[in-house]
């Protein structure tokens, strides 16, 4: 287990050296020089340039400021954001609780309902329910979350007025972050109603943001539990009459697994992709926004420094499914 | 005398040829089978072939020109609503313009967006996966390592960076879907031509004197193709869909364009007062898009048996 996960590791190094150059160079190469960003539209003279360029260290060779932000960004030095002048990786660590707390919300949502959705839908196959099942999830596939976002918000907030239009909790209640997490910080702050206004303005969101998500999970483990379920162990199980419970919970599932906790982890991409429209839809204070408004002000530190640790962070979770994977099944482990 | 052998040799050619045309035929209708017992795919089918005679017919369908205003018909609602007009079948939007003609004009942005951007990382994965798997090596090493680090990052993220840093525009937002959709295409293409590279045909023509370029393109491609067009169908819907997100976000395709993002984003603030007009040109995108999956399912069930998931 020890080689597998050295091994794992050590093949993690080649793409994160790639990651970081392409998040440095994407801005860096691509834009222009970021001196004439941050003068915006005032005209600067030549040599006010020149000077601020020297400054920034903008006038050395692109590989030395690579090798530089990289020898930054090790020891948790980021970059400092244009138009905030705080530096990136604090913002990040602000903002970062609310869009996991988004994420885990729409993860949960998806898990609790997909599974058990997939399941049912494979052991009763071509009944209504699984007609039903198999239509909605290619619905909630090929949703334009942007536009189903909208519409939540038309029937929800401004038809029944059941939930807000945006932010995280009401206005009127406000105490200091503790874990970032508004579920939890308001139930510390012990103010009445902030818990039930928090949960109310993560509803729509998370439906949201777990839709796609649940149609995949829903989808995967239907299929997977078909495929299962027509091996030899599983009609030896029946055969020797089993519960069907059993054979479906502790024979099928187990094996239907696999895959499905991979689907699971490679959903998390598509979440942190999903969080950025998410996020803009309901104004929601967390990285998915704050990436959106950095594009907007051409804050490049900020895209930099935001594209790299998003995407660290996909590539890590990556690694825990694998491991995960090598944890459920062993083969992958002697093989692999 | 002269005549009798030529006529003979395109008597032997036409029969020699005859049994191939009836096999494609025989295949073309055996794929046919398999994909009309999807009941799904044939809606998805016939609706997709409505949305592209919809975009093509779009100037003479629609009513009016998509960003022509009438001033005095600001936020019509649809027909078949108190205070609709019939001269306005689906309503008008915040600067009076006729919502039924953007959104027919709309799907021509949509279909030529899915079909360029598919096209262009169809030809660029299907090159980068050839070489990969043809040469493996250091070749194969350099092209799936990029492809990973391309994978690395959430698309629709790196599709944004890429459009701020090109520019904002329509044809910058495809060059970026095309780019963060390539590796799918590469990997899938590298997977399918290492399992048939050392197949006895691929050996009798390398031992038959085929070089390199022919090996790659006519001998081993044409045998990888059916994950391909799987995978190129579900491309043109993520295509769609990301290039609405991407105008959605105002980095796509820009206003007064009738692009079906572009015209969500416009509307976002008409929220609570005029659903109609951000509920169309949405409604607009998930049908194209659950047509094309649609079809998607039935192509790769009819397509390839081993992947079917039901």
């Amino acid at each position: 287990m020890l080689s597998f996960l050295l091994k794992r590791i050590a093949l993690l190094v080649p793409t994160l050296i790639g990651i970081s150059i392409v998040s440095f160079g994407l801005i860096r190469v691509l834009s222009v020089d970021p001196v004439s960003l941050l003068s915006g539209e005032h005209a600067m003279s030549p040599e006010r340039h020149a000077e601020l360029m020297h400054q920034f260290g903008f006038d050395r060779p692109i590989w030395l400021q690579y090798l530089d932000y990289v020898f930054g960004v090790l020891h948790g030095d980021f970059g400092v954001s244009i138009t905030t002048k705080t530096s990136v990786l604090t913002q990040f660590l602000t903002l970062f609780p609310a869009t996991l707390e988004l994420s885990l919300c729409a993860m949960l949502l998806a898990i609790v309902l997909g599974i058990p959705a997939g399941i049912f839908a494979a052991i009763k196959r071509g009944s209504w329910f699984d007609q039903l099942a198999t239509g909605t999830a290619l619905v909630g596939y090929s949703m334009p979350i942007f536009w189903w976002g909208l519409l939540l918000i038309i029937v929800f907030s401004g038809g029944l007025h059941w939930t807000p239009v945006s932010g995280r909790i009401d206005l009127q209640y406000f105490f200091k972050p503790v874990t970032g997490f508004m579920l939890i910080d308001s139930l510390l702050s012990g103010q009445k109603g902030a818990f039930q206004s928090a949960v109310s303005h993560l509803i729509l969101p998370s439906i949201v943001l777990g839709t796609i998500p649940l149609a995949v999970i829903a989808r995967q483990t239907r299929s997977a539990m078909l495929e299962v379920l027509g091996e030899d162990y599983i009609r030896t199980a029946r055969s020797k009459g089993l519960p069907p419970r059993r054979v479906v919970g502790l024979h099928a599932f187990r094996n239907a697994l696999i895959p499905v906790v991979t689907t699971i982890g490679l959903q998390v991409g598509l979440l942190m992709a999903g969080a950025v429209l998410t996020e803009t839809i309901f104004s929601w204070p967390g990285v998915g926004k704050w990436m959106i408004d950095a594009i907007g002000h051409r804050d490049y530190a900020v895209v930099q420094g935001g594209l790299l640790i998003i995407a660290v962070i996909i590539m890590l979770v990556n690694l825990c499914v694998d491991l995960l994977y090598a944890v459920i099944n062993p083969r992958v482990r002697v093989h692999g | 005398m002269s005549d009798a052998p030529t006529e003979t040799a395109a008597e032997t050619a036409e029969e020699v040829a005859l049994p191939a045309a009836a096999g494609r035929l025989g295949g073309l209708a055996e794929f046919w089978h398999y994909f009309a017992q999807s009941k799904g795919a044939v809606v998805g089918l016939v609706v997709f072939v409505l949305l592209v005679l919809m975009a093509i017919l779009a100037p003479w369908l629609a009513p009016y020109d998509p960003t022509a205003q009438f001033q005095q018909s600001i936020l019509v609602p649809p027909a078949w609503l108190p205070g609709g007009s019939s001269a306005f079948l689906l309503g008008t939007d915040a600067v009076g313009r006729d919502m039924l003609s953007r959104i027919m004009h709309g799907a021509r942005y949509s279909l030529v967006i899915g079909l360029i951007v598919v096209t262009m990382s169809l030809l660029c994965g299907v090159t980068l996966g050839l070489l990969a798997g043809y040469f493996r090596g250091w070749v194969e090493t350099v092209i799936m390592r990029v492809m990973d680090i391309i994978l690395a990052f959430p698309s629709l993220l790196l599709a944004l960076v890429l459009v701020s840093v090109l520019g904002r525009g329509l044809f910058n937002a495809m060059i970026a879907i095309a780019l963060v959709l390539q590796p799918h295409f590469a990997r899938l293409t590298r997977a399918a031509v290492m399992a048939e590279k050392n197949r006895e045909y691929v050996v009798s023509a390398r031992v038959a004197g085929a070089g390199h370029l022919r090996l790659m393109l006519v001998t081993i491609l044409p045998n990888c193709l059916a994950p391909l067009i799987v995978q190129a169908t579900l491309s043109f819907s993520n295509a769609i869909l990301e290039a609405a997100a991407l105008g959605f976000l105002g980095v796509g395709a820009q206003p007064p364009t009738p692009e079906w993002g572009t015209m969500l984003a416009d509307a976002r603030d008409l929220i609570l007062r005029a659903w109609w007009v951000v509920t169309l040109p949405g409604l607009a995108i998930l049908i194209t898009v659950l047509a094309i999956n649609l079809v998607g399912d039935g192509l790769r069930d009819a397509l390839d048996p081993k992947l079917k998931r039901s």
